[in-house]
């Protein structure tokens, strides 16, 4: 299935979690804030998250500095 | 001693009585008095907002002086003191309320309950993710957040913008260029971050939703 992230047509695997997507996605969890269809996702959630099609995610990715 | 009376009648002279009457009544709490921090309190100090909340556990040190708004004389002192003092030295009828502790998963419910719109000023990644975390969790149907991501360096000035993330989330930088690159902080681009969030609290404040 496709799914949108950050503005980009992706190929993702139906049904995966949330978790595991961002763990394959080389993201570290401790770093990003990710919105799923214009809700921000609590981490606590990702496990129970399932991705489905025309899913669009906003993966923001903080970087140090303040 | 300048009286209240006073700098209430310059601040509507320069912003008018009805802007200086929402401003008077914002209530905003400030996580992390570093470069975007303190920068960011005394910018909404200035501009006049009532009430702001101030936390952070660090004390100053000397190499915090080439971005961070504090003094020779406060290396040493809890940040939260010595941001009150200088906020105090420019307005003191604000209501200043300060916290002298780390921000973490179990105290931000308590911490930013009073508050309608909330600051993330930290510098390390993690911290940030983990107050956004602990924002939508507890307060993502209710208040605002304002956060920062990417003012290192002296890349151009003009990559660093606001964006709102959705109703509840608007994040302020250029995304990009952090401490990771090996890149050090600078007042000047710490400064234009510090700007965009703290403008963005005043549009926020006065009911623009948008950046």
């Amino acid at each position: 299935m496709n799914i949108t992230v950050n503005g980009e047509e992706k190929v993702c695997e139906e049904g995966i979690s949330l978790e595991m997507w961002v763990l394959q996605n080389g993201y570290d969890k401790k770093k990003i804030a990710v919105e799923r269809n214009g809700n921000i996702v609590p981490k606590a959630e990702y496990e129970n998250c399932l991705l489905g099609p025309a899913d669009k995610l906003e993966v923001v990715t903080f970087v140090g500095g303040g | 001693m300048v009286s209240k009376e006073e700098i209430d009648a310059a601040l509507c002279e320069r912003h008018t009585k009805e802007v200086h009457t929402i401003l008077s009544a914002g209530k905003v709490a400030i996580a992390g008095l570093g470069g975007l921090g303190s920068t960011i309190a005394i910018a909404l100090a200035r501009a006049g907002v009532g009430h702001l909340h101030l936390i952070d556990f660090d004390k100053v040190d000397i190499s915090n002086l080439n971005r961070q708004q504090y003094r020779l004389k406060d290396i040493g002192r809890n940040k939260t003191e010595c941001l009150k003092e200088i906020i105090q030295d420019i307005n003191p009828y604000l209501t200043i309320k300060t916290d002298t502790v780390r921000v973490t998963e179990d105290n931000i419910q308590e911490l930013f309950e009073q508050e309608d719109i909330i600051c993330e000023a930290f510098d390390r990644p993690e911290a940030k993710s983990m107050l956004v975390d602990g924002f939508f969790t507890y307060f993502g149907q209710t208040k605002k957040l304002v956060s920062g991501s990417g003012m290192a360096g002296y890349a151009s000035s003009n990559l660093i913008q606001t964006r709102k993330i959705n109703d509840h989330f608007y994040l302020a930088g250029d995304m990009t260029n952090g401490l990771e690159k090996g890149m050090s902080l600078m007042a000047p681009r710490v400064g234009i971050c510090a700007g965009h969030q703290a403008n963005m609290i005043i549009r926020l404040l006065l009911g623009e939703t948008e950046v």
